[in-house]
C-alpha cells in the first residue's frame, strides 16, 4: 500500500500497523490499519468533511469517538445489506467496507440543498407545524414529498435483510454494563466471593479511557492495570465478558437485554455467524458503568468540520495514534481538556493556546505554562471560521466582548461531562441536578437491585471511581447472598493534579447559528423561540423543537438543551427537569429483535392429519390462523370459482369430504361438567342424552356472541365440545377462567383435544352409503344413529367417533380418530365413496353449503352481535336459569326489537353480482352512510339459488321479507337491487338432513 | 419484562403468561341485579399502586394466577391461587 495517511502519527495507539487494509468511502479507497475505526481511518487520511446536516445540509465532520457521534452518520454496505445512520466511529474498520456519506444531493461537497441554510430564518423550530398550512391538499401531493427529500437522514435498503440474528438468554447474579475503570473494578469484588458475573464492554477493547489514557494505575501504566484485571476477571470460572456488547435497555425484575455486534464486518463475510445476538439477561443485581459523555460548547457556526469534543481528540491520539489536524486550539469550561493539550503537544503538534472559560487559572493552566502552551482565561469561543473544514476561532469574553482570531484547524471542546444517563433513568426515576458537579446524576438506587458507579455516578476522579466501584461489587454480591471477602483494596490511581470546580457551559454569546442538537439541527436560537411560545416544559421543547430526538438520543445536545431552557426561564436546572430515558439505549436493528422469529419461524403452519393428501391431490390451500386448509381441489384449468362451484354441487347431489380438523375441541369432564356448560352456553345440558349432540352459543360476560358449536355427551361427566377455528384459544381461555375462578365449587376440568382428534365432515344424500362401506360393521340407520347422535366404534385398535351432525343442510356426518390416524381413514372413505363419485371440498365450498343454509360463521360473529341479531332469540330466552352474558344481553340497546338482524339477500336481477361489505339503503342516490340500514356480511355464487346470495344484517330485518333494498358498495362505485328474504336458501323444513 | 412466580411451576418470564385484568373485582352474577353484572364487567379502579390482577400461565400449566403488582414500579409483591388472599407490603 503506497498511499499515505498524512494524520497518522508515526507511533504509539493500540491499531495494528502489520495488518494494513483499505475501505472505500464515498467511491475512493483509503487506507487504514486494523484496530481502525472508519472516523480514525479517515480522520488518519485527512478526510474532515463526512457529511450534511439534517436540515440546513450544513457540512459536518466528526464530533466525537464513540456512541454520542451526532454528525458522522454513514451508509454502510450496498444493496439488501445497506444500512443506514451507522456511526462511523462505533464502526470497526475491515479491509473491503464499503461507507458513504448521507443527505447530500449530489455530492458532499456541492450539496445543492444547503441553500436550505441560507433560508434558515423560516426553517425554525416548529416550521413543519406553522408552514405548509395551505392550500391543506398540497400536503399529500407537493409539500411532504419535497420536505422528505430536503430533510431527511439515510437511505433504508429495499430488500428483505439477509443477515441472521439471534437471541441469546443468559442469567447471572450480577450483570455489569460498562468494563471501564470502574466497571472493571467492580467486577472483581462482586465476583470474589463466587457470584457469577456478566460484564458486558461495549468496545471490542475492554478498559474504557484506562485502555489508552496516559495515566497510571498501582504505579504502572493504566493499560497494563486493564489488561491484567481482565485476564484475572477471565480466568474465573464465574465470571463471563462480553466484548462489542452495549447493554441497551434496563427492564423490570431484573431483565436487561445487551446488543452484540457479532462480526465487525457489515459486509456478512462468514455466513456461518449471526450478524448481530440480543442478549436477555435475567440478572439478580444490575451495576451500571457506563461511563460520561462530554458536553460541547455552544456558539456561533460550532458545527464546522474540525470542531470535536476535547476528550474524543485525545482518544483518536493516544488509541488510534491520528492526530485530528496540524494546528489545535483547546477551549473549555474544566480541567481534562488540558489533558488533549499535553497529549497533543507530546505527539508533536502545535497547540495554539488554551480557552479557559474560568477567570483565574487553575493548577493545570500552571502545569499548561511550565509546558509552553498559552493559556488564556476568561475566554469563550465567538465563532468558528472556515465552512468545509476550521481555518480559525474568534474568541471573546464571558461578557461577549471580542478577543482575539486564532488560525487552526482543529478546535476541542469541552463544556465538562455529563453522566450517561440512559441506563440509570430507565426505570423511570428522575436524575438530580447537583450544582456543585454541574451536570445530572443518576436518581437514588437505594430501593433498587440497582447500583451505578464511576463517571456514570458522576466520579470523574479516578481512584474515588475505584473506591466506590469495590464498594458497590460487594454490595450487590453481598446482596444476593455471597460472602465478600474482608480484605480487597481498590487499585490506586496515580497522582493527578486536584481539580478545580468547571464553568457552566451555557451559550457562548452571538447572534449566528450556534447548534445545540448537531444531529437534528436544533440551535440555540430554536431553544429559546420554543419557550417564547409557550413549550415551557422540557418534554414540549423535545417534541416542538425535536431536541434530542435523533439516533444519538440527545447524548451531546440533551443537557446542554436543558441549561439553556433553565437559563431563558431564569430557573435552577433541577426545576427544568429532564425528559426520561428509555430502552434501547443505543439504536438497534429490527431484525436484532425478531431474532430467528422470522418468516416461517415467526408464524409457523398448523398442518393437520391429512395435509399430505390435500398436498398429493393439488389442493389450493389458505391460512387460517396459523392452520392451513385446503380452500378447493381445482381439476384441469378449473379456476377456483369452478372448483368451488362443483364440489358444493357435489355434496347436495352426491357426496363430499371436508378435512374440518382445525375446529377447536375441548374436553369437559368432571361430576359437575353439564352444570359448567349450563352456565357457560344460552342452551342448557342437564338433560342432554349420553350418546346425543346439541348445537350451542355462547356469550361474554358483556351479552354479545362469543361462539358456538356442538357439544356431544359421551359420559355423565364427559363432553366433547367444539369451537370455530378462529376462537378454539379464546373459548378454552373463557372455560378455564369460569372453572378455575369463578366456579371453583364446580367440579370440573377442560382440556384441549383440538390435536389429538382428526376430524372430517363426510356430506351429501350418499353420506350414509359411503359410511356404511367404509364401515361396513356399523350400524349407520337412522334409528341407531339419528340426527344429533354419535356413535363410538372400534377403528381397529382405536376409537372412531361417528356424529351425525350437519353444518351443510344435507344428510352428513363427522368422523374422528385419533390424529395419526387421520390420513388412512380419510383414504378409507374416499376408496369407500368411489362409486358415487365422493368429492373433496375445501373452506370455499364450505362457506357456499354454510351461506346457502343461512348458518352465521366467523363474518356473523363479529364480537357486536347478540343471540337475537342471529335468530337465536328463542334459544336465548327459553333457558330457566342464569348463564354467562344473560344478564347484560337484556340491557335495551342489546335487546332493542330494532337491531340489525340476520337476513337473506338475494339480486332482483339474477345476474347481479353482491359484495361483502356493502350496505344496504333505501335509495342509492346521493346516499351516505347515516342512510345505512344494514350491511352484507357473507356472500357467495350458489349452484343451488343459481345466482349471488348473501346473508345480511337489517334493521328490524325479521320483518322485512320481500322488501327490495339497494347494496351500495362505494370502493366499486356498484349498486345493486336486492330482495329481502329468509337466510336459509335451501331445505328450509330440514327434510334433507333428517334424510 | 415482568417474571412472575407462578404458585405451580415457579418463576417465569411474562411471555408464558396473558394478563386477564383485575382480580379485585369478582366475575359478574349470572342471575339477578343488572347492575351488578354492569360493575363487575365495566367498572375499575385503574389505581396507581398495588393491584390485584389475573395472569394465565398460557404456555405452561394454564392455570390462573393472582398477581398482586404495583402498577407504577411494576414490583410484585406476591402470587397466588386464585382464591389466596394477597396483602400489599405495609
Amino acid at each position: 500500500m503506497s498511499m499515505v495517511q498524512p494524520d497518522r502519527l508515526e507511533s504509539g495507539g493500540t491499531i495494528d500497523r502489520g495488518r494494513p487494509l483499505t475501505v472505500n468511502f464515498d467511491g475512493r479507497p483509503y487506507p487504514g490499519y486494523a484496530g481502525d475505526t472508519l472516523a480514525s481511518l479517515l480522520l488518519a487520511n485527512g478526510v474532515r468533511l463526512v457529511g450534511r446536516s439534517f436540515k440546513y445540509h450544513r457540512p459536518r465532520g466528526v464530533l466525537g469517538a464513540g456512541a454520542e457521534e451526532p454528525n458522522a452518520l454513514v451508509e454502510l454496505g450496498v444493496g439488501a445489506r445497506r444500512e443506514p445512520n451507522t456511526r462511523a466511529t462505533l464502526v470497526e474498520a475491515v479491509d473491503g467496507l464499503v461507507a458513504r456519506s448521507q443527505n447530500r444531493f449530489p455530492s458532499l461537497r456541492h450539496d445543492l440543498l444547503a441553500v436550505n441554510g441560507l433560508a434558515h430564518r423560516f426553517l425554525v423550530a416548529g416550521f413543519y407545524y406553522k408552514t405548509f398550512m395551505w392550500p391543506a391538499s398540497f400536503w399529500e401531493s407537493v409539500y411532504e414529498r419535497q420536505i422528505r427529500r430536503a430533510a431527511g437522514l439515510g437511505r433504508a435498503a429495499a430488500a428483505p435483510d439477509p443477515d441472521r440474528y439471534e437471541h441469546v438468554h443468559a442469567h447471572a447474579d450480577v450483570v455489569i454494563a460498562g468494563a471501564g475503570a470502574a466497571g472493571l473494578q467492580a467486577a472483581l469484588a462482586a465476583a470474589a466471593g463466587g457470584a457469577r458475573v456478566l460484564l458486558l464492554e461495549a468496545d471490542r477493547c475492554p478498559g474504557g479511557r484506562l485502555a489508552w489514557e496516559r495515566a497510571s494505575v498501582n504505579g504502572r501504566p493504566a493499560a497494563h492495570w486493564v489488561a491484567d484485571t481482565v485476564s484475572r476477571l477471565e480466568g474465573m470460572d464465574n465470571v463471563r465478558i462480553l466484548r462489542r456488547t452495549t447493554l441497551t435497555s434496563v427492564y423490570d425484575h431484573g431483565v436487561t437485554s445487551a446488543l452484540e455486534q457479532v462480526a465487525g464486518d457489515p459486509a456478512g463475510s462468514d455466513p456461518a455467524l449471526p450478524r448481530q445476538r440480543l442478549w436477555i439477561i435475567r440478572g439478580r443485581r444490575l451495576i451500571v458503568a457506563s461511563g460520561a459523555l462530554e458536553r460541547p460548547l455552544v456558539f456561533d457556526d460550532n458545527d464546522r468540520p474540525g470542531v470535536m469534543l476535547a476528550a474524543a481528540v485525545r482518544s483518536y491520539v493516544n488509541r488510534y495514534a491520528v492526530a485530528p489536524g496540524r494546528s489545535f486550539l483547546v477551549a473549555t469550561t474544566g480541567d481534562d481538556a488540558y489533558r488533549t493539550a499535553f497529549d497533543l503537544q507530546d505527539a508533536g503538534r502545535t497547540v495554539v493556546a488554551v480557552a479557559d472559560a474560568r477567570p483565574h487559572a487553575g493548577a493545570m493552566a500552571e502545569a499548561a505554562r511550565e509546558r509552553g502552551i498559552r493559556v488564556v482565561n476568561d475566554a469563550l469561543p465567538a465563532r468558528a471560521l472556515g465552512r468545509l473544514q476550521l481555518r480559525g476561532v474568534r474568541l471573546q469574553n464571558g461578557n461577549g466582548a471580542p478577543l482575539e482570531e486564532l488560525a487552526c484547524d482543529c478546535l476541542a471542546v469541552s463544556g465538562g461531562f455529563s453522566p450517561d444517563l440512559t441506563l440509570s433513568t430507565q426505570m423511570g426515576e428522575r436524575p438530580v441536578w447537583s450544582e456543585t458537579l454541574g451536570c445530572f446524576l443518576p436518581p437514588p438506587t437505594t430501593d433498587q437491585p440497582v447500583e451505578v458507579v464511576g463517571a456514570a455516578a458522576g466520579v470523574l476522579e479516578l481512584q474515588a471511581a475505584f473506591s466506590g466501584a469495590v464498594d458497590a461489587g460487594a454490595r450487590a454480591a453481598a446482596a444476593v447472598g455471597y460472602p465478600v471477602p474482608a480484605d480487597m483494596p481498590p487499585a490506586t490511581a496515580g497522582s493527578s493534579a486536584p481539580s478545580d470546580a468547571p464553568a457552566l457551559p451555557v451559550r457562548c454569546p452571538g447572534r449566528g447559528k450556534a447548534f445545540v442538537d448537531f444531529q437534528n439541527d436544533v440551535t440555540a436560537d430554536d431553544v429559546r423561540l420554543a419557550n417564547q411560545e409557550g413549550f415551557a416544559s422540557v418534554e414540549h421543547l423535545k417534541r416542538y423543537t425535536t431536541l434530542g430526538m435523533g439516533t444519538d438520543q440527545g447524548k451531546t445536545s440533551g443537557v446542554n438543551g436543558l441549561l439553556l431552557l433553565a437559563r431563558e426561564q431564569g430557573r435552577p436546572p433541577e426545576q427544568v427537569g429532564t425528559t426520561r430515558f428509555r430502552p434501547p439505549a443505543v439504536p438497534v436493528a429490527v431484525g436484532a429483535y425478531a431474532g430467528h422469529r422470522t418468516g416461517r419461524a415467526f408464524a409457523p403452519i398448523r398442518r393437520t392429519a391429512m395435509d399430505g393428501w390435500h398436498r398429493r391431490s393439488g389442493a389450493s390451500f389458505i391460512e387460517a390462523g396459523h392452520w392451513l386448509r385446503p380452500s378447493c381441489y381445482p381439476r384441469g384449468d378449473e379456476d377456483i370459482a369452478g372448483a368451488t362451484w362443483r364440489e358444493a354441487l357435489a355434496v347436495r347431489t352426491g357426496v363430499g369430504i371436508c378435512d374440518v380438523s382445525t375446529l377447536g375441541k375441548i374436553d369437559v369432564m368432571g361430576p359437575d361438567a353439564a352444570e359448567f356448560l349450563t352456565r357457560l352456553y344460552i342452551n342448557g345440558f342437564r338433560k342432554l342424552a349420553v350418546g346425543r349432540v346439541r348445537y350451542g352459543a355462547m356469550l361474554r360476560p358483556d351479552g354479545h356472541l362469543l361462539d358456538d358449536g356442538t357439544t356431544s355427551r359421551f359420559a355423565e361427566d364427559h363432553f366433547v365440545t367444539t369451537t370455530t377455528t378462529a376462537n378454539a384459544a379464546r373459548v378454552l381461555a373463557h372455560m378455564e377462567y369460569h372453572a378455575q375462578v369463578a366456579w371453583p365449587d364446580l367440579d370440573v376440568a377442560v382440556c384441549s383435544a383440538t390435536e389429538q382428534w382428526a376430524t372430517m365432515a363426510v356430506a351429501g344424500p350418499r353420506s350414509r352409503e359411503t359410511l356404511q362401506l367404509a364401515f361396513p360393521d356399523a350400524d349407520l340407520s337412522d334409528e341407531a344413529l339419528p340426527f344429533m347422535g354419535f356413535l363410538e366404534l372400534d377403528g381397529g385398535g382405536f376409537p372412531l367417533r361417528v356424529f351425525r351432525i350437519s353444518f351443510s343442510g344435507e344428510l352428513a356426518y363427522e368422523v374422528s380418530v385419533p390424529w395419526g390416524h387421520g390420513e388412512p381413514i380419510w383414504c378409507r372413505i374416499m376408496a369407500a365413496g368411489a362409486p358415487f363419485d365422493i368429492t373433496p371440498y375445501g373452506t370455499e365450498a364450505l362457506s357456499v353449503l354454510r351461506i346457502e343454509k343461512g348458518h352465521p360463521a366467523g363474518p356473523e360473529l363479529d364480537g357486536r352481535t347478540t343471540a337475537a341479531d342471529i335468530g337465536l332469540g328463542e334459544m336465548f330466552a327459553k333457558q330457566k336459569t342464569g348463564f354467562v352474558g344473560r344478564l347484560l344481553a337484556t340491557r335495551p340497546g342489546l335487546a332493542d326489537p330494532h337491531r340489525p338482524r340476520l337476513v337473506g339477500l338475494r339480486p332482483v336481477d339474477p345476474a347481479g353480482r353482491l359484495r361483502g361489505g356493502a350496505h344496504l339503503v333505501a335509495d342509492a342516490k346521493g346516499c351516505g352512510i347515516e342512510d345505512s340500514q344494514g350491511w352484507l356480511s357473507s356472500v357467495c355464487h350458489s349452484p343451488q339459488v343459481e345466482s349471488w346470495i348473501a346473508l345480511g344484517f337489517l334493521a328490524d330485518g325479521a320483518r322485512r321479507t320481500g322488501e327490495v333494498l339497494h347494496a351500495v358498495f362505494p370502493l366499486r362505485g356498484e349498486t345493486v337491487a336486492v330482495e329481502v328474504c329468509s337466510p336459509c336458501f335451501v331445505d328450509p323444513e330440514g327434510s334433507r338432513l333428517r334424510g | 419484562m415482568h417474571r412472575i412466580d407462578c404458585p405451580w411451576c415457579g418463576l417465569r418470564d411474562e411471555a408464558e403468561f396473558q394478563y386477564q385484568g383485575d382480580a379485585s373485582v369478582a366475575p359478574p352474577p349470572l342471575e339477578g341485579d343488572i347492575d351488578e353484572a354492569m360493575a363487575a364487567v365495566y367498572l375499575r379502579e385503574n389505581p396507581r399502586g398495588w393491584h390485584q390482577e389475573w395472569w394465565h400461565h398460557v404456555a405452561g400449566c394454564r392455570q390462573y394466577v393472582r398477581v398482586l403488582r404495583h402498577t407504577g414500579s411494576h414490583e410484585v409483591a406476591a402470587t397466588g391461587w386464585p382464591d389466596s388472599r394477597l396483602e400489599p407490603p405495609a
